[in-house]
This record gives structure tokens, C-alpha cells and sequence, in this order.
């Protein structure tokens, strides 16, 4: 099914994540389960959710209010995937043993912030993609501990305001590239991997689709610009994060089985400046003396990793490892 | 009416095993850990010969198999996992969470000593460490209590006004590793005394959403708890029911304390896990010599058996209550609530504070014999601690 916003309001009866939640205007993140939930309903799934301690979930779930309108779990920061990969096993237990009867398959789904993936939770992530469990990963990336007030992960990019990592006198903020997630979740055996971006929901759409069908475990990392912390007008979520594929800083690709694949080849792209120009976070990084250099540094990196997935996908055409 | 029992010969490790085998959970979530590994290696291997229809979730930590089981619970499943020590302790954050998320989890829980340094024996610092976590403790002397209890367990556990989930404790390598004959009773009584799950509020009943773990803050979160203090005064109420019921088809019977030649004992010993064995060899002994003296076994330590322990210590001349864990700038944790509890006696005996077994560190019927008699020469002093089996 090639779906578009049209194709999931004509399935659309029920909402399952519905408004009210207390996210910021504005914020990126309701798009990632808003979306997803769509595209279930679409596909006549029902979803169990488990979500990693953050933004979405604190705002979403704060008795005795719920947004959630499908089984919701949340556990702990670091184990939304241990959650899952349990509530999982216990509906292929259910099922074998006849102890259910579930009208529609049901698809398991786990959310988590940066926090929550790329630092505290990624133990759990990978043991239960190694395990192989038929789940969904969705990170929703918006590049900091933003829920607790924008501290550095290990996806926040370099020059980026953090309070833990921040611009002084004599180191110029966080000094390390973003973690690449997605190579490392590549790396595990029969997985389906990709990136999304909520200003490109079509593509995030499609792989959502992919990953609901996969037999196995799949992860989507979504970028999903933080209004607040990112330093952007409330308008402008969809639109940093569209620009975020036209400066090649977040290209969109999937990995499925070891193939690579690009789902967005712009024939023209922006300089990653235009990216770093637009966000209030990168202000200082653009005040310092050695901008210019750091940007330039930045650039070369986007520009040999665009490169570089080409030359995978290329390489891994028509080559699935299994 | 008591059914016949076969009799084998196994280790506490091998009667937990047993027990899960018979239980026959919907999934167990474990990672091996010294000495709780022949729990996990000999369900495998029920699962593996299809002796058991359970999933299980080879997890890579315990943090995520405490994590696997509340998910699997939260979807209505019977599940079930086993630590010790250094595990447990990883586990602690989603220990609460189980607790507080009313999931009646059962956990096998051999007693070792908690890092550091780093040691494999037993002790009882581990599950010290849970005591406020919300979870009911039981602690077994032997391996026919850690098979037996892990059924009263599961009842009460399950059980509707309760909810909780439950740590079933054995002393690690004397109970795990130690050979013993164990009374099992067959698997289609077993079978028959769990009997199915009522399954309430699970993730998997798409029909009517849940929402578990939600943001509680300070409009909500207190009368939660006050909620979980009520669920641990019914598994209290219940236990007695639960163990009369597990007496009428096994012939044993377990209650919160078991007294031991109590009757007109002057002196009383109070314990929990194995060493209870080794305290009852002594009271034996002593009494051959005309010493009035005699042994509290603590069976459940949360909730705490409060009322039954001042009915048994009120009026004695001395107590020695033995502790295997530490708390370090305050009174070793059994002592202090056995202290506590006397508080509210009439005639308040004596009472003496004996730290012992850190480590796996033995102790020996003389070690035992040597605070008895402490106690009959009137030499306990509230304010103090000593020590069993310590080089100073």
C-alpha cells in the first residue's frame, strides 16, 4: 500500500493516540506515535506500546490522564525494549498455550527519545533485537535530554547548546560527532533499519509500513526537532526537519538484511550551514572565532557519509546477508 | 487429604527448577548468575525437551529480565525469573516497578553476598536491599521449603486483593548446591492447587486499553502507595489460608514463624534461612543438658510477621536474634525490627544483636551454642553488636 495522508483517512475510525497530551506546541515528537498509530489502523493491526521514560511518555500519560488509547507500558528510562520484547513473548505464549483470541494480529511497538536509545537504553534495544523479537523500535530523535532540560546525549551534534555541555571560555560545547545509531543497529542480524524524518511523514510513513510487515525485530530512527531547546519558532518543526535531508545532515535510507537503500536522493542540496543558521542552539557555535572551520569540518563529514551510503548501496545491491 | 509424594534427591536449585517446571509459567526471563545458574540451566532444559511449554527470554542482563517479566505480566502472562545477589541489585529500579505496577511476579532468589568485594556465598545482604521494595519475602531453610514455598507464593501472589509479587530466598550454595531429599507432589495436584490465572488488565486485551506507569505526581502518587500498603496487609490476612490449603494436599505446614521448642523456653534464638537448621541441632543438644532454650524461624519477612513474633518473644528472659547482612552505622536489619516489635511487649526480655555468615563465612553449632549462652548468663546488651565466626 503507498500511503498517503488521504489513503489513512479513509481507515481512519478511531483515534488511538489522541490530543490533550501536554506536549509543547509546536514539538515534533507526537508525530512519531501519531503517525505510527495511523499507519497500524491502516494496515488493521492493533498496537501495544511501551515507551522509555520522556517527553512523550511524562506528557502523554499523567494520571489520571492517558492519550494512549491502545495498551500502553511504560517501565523505567533504559528498558522500553526489554519491556516489549516481554509483553511479546507473552502474546506468542497466549497464543500457543489458547489462552487468547485476539480478533486483529497484534504489533508491538517500542518508543524511546535519544536518552533512552542511543545512551541508557541501548543495552536493552540490542539484546532484544539479538533475540530477534517481532517489534518495532521507534526512536524519536530530538537530540538531547530535552525532557529534563536540554543535556547532552550522545546524539546531540557538535557546537550544539547543551546545559552539560556547554559553550565556555575555553571548550567550545560538546566536541563529539552525533553517535550513528543506525550503522549500529544495522549490525545486528535480520533487523530492518531505517531513518525518518517528521518533515518527510510520506517516506516515514512507508517505512513504518516495512517495519510493521517484517518478520522480526525493525528500528526507525525519526528525527524530531525539539522547539524549545533547538531554538525554533513553533512553525518551523516540519520545515528544519525537511531541511535536515536537504543538508545531507539526516539522509534517509533503510537497511534491510544488510542491503542498503537511499529513499531520498534531492538532486540539489543546501550547504549544512543553512541547517546549523536556522536552529538558535547552534548560535554560539556560529559566534565562535573558529566557525568557519568547525562548519567546513562539518560540511566534509555530511558530504563523505552521503558518499558513502551511495558506494553501500551500490555495493550491497541485491546482496542481503541472509 | 495428603496425596502420595515421590522422593528425590536435589538440591534447592534443582526444587526450584522443579517447582517452575510444574508450575509450568507462561514465560520465564532470566540471566544466570552464581549460585542462582542451575536454576536457569535446568529450566532450559525442561524447555528445551519440551517437558514445559514456557517461552523463555534468554535476556542479556537481569535488569533486562526483570524488565522482560513486568512487560509479559502487564500482557497477562504467568511469568517468572530467578537472581541473586549482584543481579538482584541490578534489577532493584524495576523491582519497585513491578511492585508498584501490581504484577504478581514470582522470583526464586538465592541468597549471596552483594559486592564488593565481589564474593559468591551466601549471605543476606541482597535481599536486604529489597526489604522496602514493596515485594513479599519468604525465606526457606531447606530445599523441601524453597519447593514448597514457591507455590504458596505463586497464590498469593496471584491472588486478587493481593497482587504483589513475591521473592522466594534460599541460602545460596548451602541450600542451592546441597543435596537433599525433597517430598514433590505430582504435577496434576500442583496443577490443580495454582489452577489458572485470573488474567486482569493485560496489554494484550486491545479492547479495553490500559495504561501502566503512568506520571503519578503528588495529587496521585501517595495514595498509591497507601494502595500498596493495604495489598501487603492482604497478602498477610491471606497467607495462613493459602499455607492451610498447600498443608491439606502436601501434609506440611508453614505459617509467617515456625516455633521450635518454644513451649516453656527461656531463651529464644530468631533467624532466617538455613542456619535455622543448625540453631534447631543446637536447641536439641542444649535441652539434653536441662537448658530451657529454643528457636523462632522467621518464614515470611515482608510483610513482617509482627503480631506472631510478640506473641512468641513476649516474656522470655533472653533473645538472640541472628543477622547475615549489615547496616552499616545502625543495627543489623532483622535486629531492629525484632527490637521494635518488643517495644510494644509487656514483660520485655533481654535481647542481643549477632551478625554471623558474611560472605558464606560457616557457622558452626558452637558459634550458635556460644551466643545461647551468652543470653543464659544474662550477657546480652541491647546496645551492642557482636559477632559469630569473626577474626578481631
Amino acid at each position: 500500500m503507498a500511503f498517503n495522508i488521504k489513503t489513512l483517512a479513509k481507515n481512519h475510525k478511531e483515534d488511538k493516540f489522541v490530543s490533550g497530551h501536554r506536549l509543547c506546541p509546536g514539538c515534533g515528537a507526537p508525530l512519531v506515535p501519531k503517525l505510527a498509530t495511523l499507519v497500524a489502523e491502516a494496515l488493521n493491526y492493533d498496537l501495544v506500546v511501551s515507551n522509555a521514560t520522556g517527553c512523550l511518555e511524562v506528557s502523554t500519560t499523567i494520571y489520571p490522564y492517558t492519550s494512549w488509547n491502545i495498551p500502553f507500558i511504560h517501565n523505567a528510562f533504559e528498558n522500553a525494549a526489554a519491556t516489549i520484547s516481554g509483553a511479546e513473548t507473552a502474546y506468542r505464549a497466549l497464543l500457543k498455550k489458547g489462552k487468547i483470541n485476539p480478533e486483529k494480529e497484534i504489533k508491538f511497538v517500542a518508543f524511546g527519545g535519544d536518552g533512552g536509545t542511543y545512551d541508557i537504553g541501548l543495552q536493552s534495544l540490542s539484546g532484544a533485537v539479538e533475540r530477534g523479537h517481532n517489534f518495532v523500535y521507534i526512536l524519536y530523535d530530538n537530540e538531547g535530554y530535552m525532557n529534563t532540560g536540554n543535556q547532552r546525549s550522545g546524539s546531540t551534534p557538535p557546537g550544539a547548546m547543551t546545559t552539560t555541555a556547554p559553550v565556555g571560555k575555553k571548550i567550545p560545547g560538546k566536541l563529539q560527532l552525533k553517535k550513528n545509531i543506525v550503522e549500529i543497529m544495522a549490525a545486528h542480524e535480520n533487523v530492518y533499519v531505517a531513518t525518518a524524518s517528521v518533515g518527510e511523514y510520506v517516506d516515514y510513513m512507508n517505512k513504518l509500513e516495512k517495519a510493521f510487515k517484517f518478520e522480526g525485530p525493525a528500528f526507525i530512527a525519526v528525527l524530531a526537532p525539539c522547539v524549545r531547546f533547538w531554538r525554533i519558532p513553533e512553525s518551523n518543526t516540519l520545515n528544519i526537519a525537511k531541511l535536515a535531508v536537504e543538508t545531507k545532515y539526516w539522509p534517509l535510507y533503510e537497511v534491510e538484511k544488510g542491503v542498503y537503500k537511499i529513499t531520498r536522493k534531492p538532486r540539489e542540496f543546501k550547504p549544512v550551514k543553512e541547517f546549523l543558521e536556522a536552529q538558535g542552539r547552534f548560535r554560539n557555535l556560529l559566534n565562535h572565532p573558529m566557525a568557519s572551520e568547525i562548519i567546513q569540518e562539518l560540511q566534509d563529514y555530511v558530504d563523505r557519509r552521503w558518499e558513502r551510503l551511495l558506494a553501500l548501496e551500490e555495493a550491497t545491491k541485491d546482496k542481503p546477508i541472509r | 487429604m495428603v496425596v502420595e509424594q515421590k522422593k528425590l534427591a536435589i538440591t534447592g536449585a534443582e526444587a526450584a527448577a522443579y517447582a517452575m517446571r510444574q508450575i509450568n509459567p507462561d514465560v520465564v526471563a532470566a540471566y544466570p548468575i552464581t549460585p542462582q545458574t542451575p536454576i536457569v540451566e535446568k529450566f532450559a532444559q525442561y524447555v528445551a525437551d519440551g517437558l514445559v511449554d514456557t517461552e523463555m527470554i534468554p535476556v542479556e542482563s537481569e535488569h533486562s529480565a526483570m524488565s522482560a517479566v513486568v512487560g509479559a505480566a502487564a500482557a497477562g502472562a504467568r511469568a517468572m525469573t530467578a537472581t541473586s545477589a549482584n543481579g538482584l541489585a541490578l534489577m532493584h529500579e524495576i523491582v519497585y516497578i513491578a511492585a508498584s505496577s501490581r504484577l504478581p511476579i514470582v522470583m526464586p532468589v538465592v541468597n549471596r553476598a552483594l559486592s564488593g568485594p565481589i564474593n559468591i556465598h551466601c549471605d543476606h545482604s541482597d535481599t536486604m536491599a529489597e526489604r522496602d521494595s514493596g515485594w513479599v519475602q519468604l525465606f526457606a531453610e531447606n530445599s523441601q521449603e524453597v519447593y514448597d514455598l514457591i507455590f504458596i507464593a505463586l497464590k498469593l501472589a496471584e491472588n486478587e486483593d493481593v497482587r504483589l509479587p513475591v521473592m522466594v530466598n534460599q541460602d545460596g550454595f548451602i541450600i542451592s548446591h546441597g543435596t537433599e531429599i525433597v517430598e514433590v507432589l505430582p504435577d496434576e495436584e500442583i496443577k490443580k492447587f495454582v489452577g489458572e490465572q485470573k488474567i486482569m488488565y493485560s496489554l494484550l486485551d486491545t479492547k479495553n486499553p490500559v495504561t501502566y506507569g503512568p506520571l503519578d505526581l503528588y495529587d496521585y502518587y501517595f495514595e498509591h502507595k497507601r494502595q500498596q500498603v493495604e495489598a501487603m496487609e492482604n497478602a498477610r490476612k491471606l497467607f495462613p489460608e493459602i499455607t492451610k490449603e498447600y498443608e491439606a494436599i502436601s501434609g506440611r505446614k508453614y505459617s509467617y514463624v515456625e516455633p521450635y521448642k518454644l513451649d516453656d523456653a527461656e531463651y529464644v534464638m530468631v533467624a532466617l534461612g538455613s542456619t535455622n537448621g543448625t540453631i534447631k541441632y543446637v536447641v536439641d543438644k542444649m535441652r539434653q543438658e536441662g537448658k530451657k532454650v529454643g528457636l523462632l524461624k522467621i518464614t515470611m519477612y515482608r510483610p513482617f510477621p509482627k503480631e506472631e513474633i510478640q506473641y512468641y518473644l513476649n516474656g522470655r528472659k533472653g533473645v538472640v536474634v541472628l543477622d547475615r547482612s549489615l547496616s552499616f552505622g545502625a543495627e543489623a536489619p532483622l535486629y531492629a525490627e525484632i527490637k521494635s516489635s518488643l517495644y510494644e511487649v509487656a514483660v520485655k526480655p533481654q535481647i542481643g544483636s549477632y551478625v554471623y555468615g558474611l560472605g558464606g563465612r560457616d557457622i558452626t553449632p558452637d558459634m550458635i551454642r556460644k551466643a545461647f549462652e551468652d543470653a543464659l548468663k544474662g550477657n546480652l546488651v541491647a546496645d551492642e553488636q557482636r559477632y559469630l565466626g569473626l577474626r578481631e
